[in-house]
């Protein structure tokens, strides 16, 4: 007797949970070829409203948890994609040696981020000479919660904008890239699995014009990864409605994702907090 | 009907033999048109016009044991200004022993100072200590006062116990409006509910409000729907109009605007102003702010820019 096909119904990652689009929309998405895959939640406006609700309440146990914590976590993330390698190939499509080594490129670049963790504050950090008797000491926090409009590559470049901005504390939601969606939710089981809080990644899929302005508008939203942004009058106007609460923001790259990555993503979503604490007391 | 109401409070037999008389309520039927209620879409405009509604209708509440002078004159500050156009609130809601700070900070603003009273929260208190406590709370300036009703009394039965201190603290209040909290998350069942409505009414009081704040569950929508039914029933009786007040875990925009449908679809908009409905809350300003400028603006408002209580 042969089965059923069992399919997977690609819905959003919210606050650790995977609704549907509070609009009950969706939007076929289709393989390099033009053959239909599946369909994907079009998230609203309202989805990214909860989503940032997420990420903001999921932001004080993250920010607060040790950064040997974060790293750990970042760690077993890779260790849980490691043991999905071959879907993640699968899903990629192509030649699958290639997508085989884009995935253990994503695991390695998970890796090298969880090192990270407990180490961009020696980095970034600093003991500042001062002329008086305190110590004055610069400590990196984290900015808060960032919006993240993820790359179109799919899985590398996806994890390669989202891990940066996590290891340090902040929380965020990510716009998936809009060809290529059903990736990022099955990293989004991925992370469901492996002790990261709820809420501290939350994905969205659907229309990134749809998307990005309301996020890039929200007064409760600290940070602006506008990496995948294509579109030139999009990513201008996001940054102007920005400015409104002085976001941080990364403007639209294009990145070779195969490169070493270096700490630039991290730093770019921190904050410098220095204290000054008398000596000898 | 109104023949017998006169009498109903003559003895505790009398008292009982009504309120047990009362019609059942249809628990399924409550929840159910309640929850049909609350899905009520209200947009643009109308929601504009309803937030401001309920900001009008806010009872300002802080109640914790750590609350400070300086807090109170905070509160009182942001219920005259919650921010931008936003109307004023219709009362602050404080312990009575700062009562004097929030009628000094208020002084010929238009809002009221209600004062919790009589051993708030539990109301384990001899009936002496409750009038004092309502008396000094009137003298330092309260406008309304929110009593508790003695649920032991009420659930074992002796109604007329219950009564007599209701008139009592009423009293007490003078001119003071009278503010009966029910605590309805103790009551237990609806039909409870519905007999401690009447209870509070036909003992004079000016208000009959859900709960403290202090027991889960609070004001939930159906006994909110509930009270609605006695006081129009009551004026329909009595022909004197008593007000209802939800307190407690009345959180968001939503919340909010899903109990002014209620209030519009069960008493009538003869409720719906600030003399005959209020909202008993703390948070729930900051996110009807929120909700105004997000309206406003166009773009969503976060926490960083509204004060903290």
């Amino acid at each position: 007797m042969s089965r059923l096909s069992v399919k997977k119904t690609y819905k959003l990652y919210i606050g650790g949970a995977f609704p549907r689009s509070e609009s009950g929309r969706s939007y076929p998405v289709t393989s390099a070829k033009g053959e239909f895959v599946a369909n994907a939640a079009r998230a609203s406006r309202k989805d990214a409203r909860d989503a940032v609700v997420a990420a903001r309440k999921a932001f004080p146990g993250w920010s607060g948890a040790t950064p040997y914590n974060r790293g750990q976590i970042l760690y077993r993330i890779a260790e849980m994609l490691e043991g999905r390698r071959a879907q993640f190939a699968e899903e990629l499509g192509g030649g699958k040696r290639a997508a085989l080594e884009q995935v253990d490129a994503t695991i390695d670049r998970l890796v090298w981020y969880a090192g990270w963790s407990d180490k961009i504050a020696s980095v970034r950090g600093a003991a500042n000479p001062v002329a008086g008797p305190y110590f004055n000491l610069s400590t990196p926090e984290p900015t808060g919660v960032v919006a993240v409009v993820a790359p179109a590559d799919p899985l590398l470049g996806l994890v390669s904008v989202v891990a940066p901005v996590i290891v340090t504390g902040n929380t965020c939601v990510v716009v998936a890239s809009e060809p290529a969606p059903l990736a990022a939710i099955t990293l989004a089981e991925v992370l469901a699995t492996s002790d990261l809080p709820g809420g501290v990644v939350n994905i969205l899929t659907g229309r990134q014009a749809e998307l990005a302005p309301w996020l890039a508008a929200h007064m409760d939203v600290n940070g602006l990864d506008l990496t995948g942004v294509a579109d030139a009058e999009l990513a201008l106007s996001c940054e102007q409605a920005a400015a409104e609460n002085l976001k941080r923001v990364a403007r639209p790259v294009q990145e070779d994702w195969t490169a070493d990555p270096g700490i630039g993503r991290m730093t770019r979503f921190l904050e410098t907090k220095t204290v000054w604490h008398p000596m000898g007391v | 009907m109104t023949t017998s109401l006169a009498d109903v409070a003559s003895s505790e037999a009398a008292l009982r033999a009504f309120l047990h008389g009362l019609p059942g309520v249809d628990r399924v039927g409550a929840d159910q048109r309640a929850a049909m209620l609350g899905t009520r879409s209200i947009k643009t405009t109308a929601k504009a016009q309803a937030i401001d509604l309920a900001i009008s209708m806010v009872d300002l509440t802080t109640l914790e044991g750590a609350d400070t002078a300086g807090k109170v004159r905070a509160m009182c500050a942001k219920a005259v200004r919650p921010g931008g156009e936003a109307p004023s609130v219709a009362a602050v809601c404080v312990y009575p022993d700062l009562v004097a700070v929030a009628a000094e900070a208020l002084k010929g603003t238009g809002i009221k100072v209600a004062s919790v009273a009589t051993g708030f929260p539990s109301g384990r208190t001899s009936l002496e200590v409750k009038v004092s406590d309502t008396a000094l709370a009137v003298a330092a300036g309260a406008d309304e006062i929110d009593m508790v009703i003695d649920r032991g009394a009420f659930l074992s039965g002796r109604y007329m116990k219950v009564y007599e201190e209701i008139v009592a603290v009423k009293a007490a209040c003078g001119p003071a409006h009278l503010k009966v909290i029910l605590e309805t998350g103790e009551l237990v069942t609806y039909d409870n509910v519905r007999r401690a409505s009447w209870l509070a009414m036909l003992a004079g009081a000016d208000f009959i409000k859900t709960s403290t704040g202090k027991v889960a569950p609070a004001a939930t929508l159906p006994v909110t729907l509930i009270m609605l039914e006695a006081v129009r029933d009551f004026r329909d009786a009595t022909g004197r109009q008593v007000g209802v007040k939800p307190a407690g875990g009345i959180r968001t925009t939503k919340d909010a605007i899903k109990n002014l449908v209620l209030v519009n679809e069960t008493a009538g908009d003869d409720w719906l102003t600030p003399e005959w409905f209020r909202l008993g809350a703390s948070s729930l300003l900051n996110d009807l702010l929120m909700q105004r400028e997000k309206l406003a603006t166009g773009r969503y408002a976060g926490p960083d820019y509204f004060t903290l209580d």
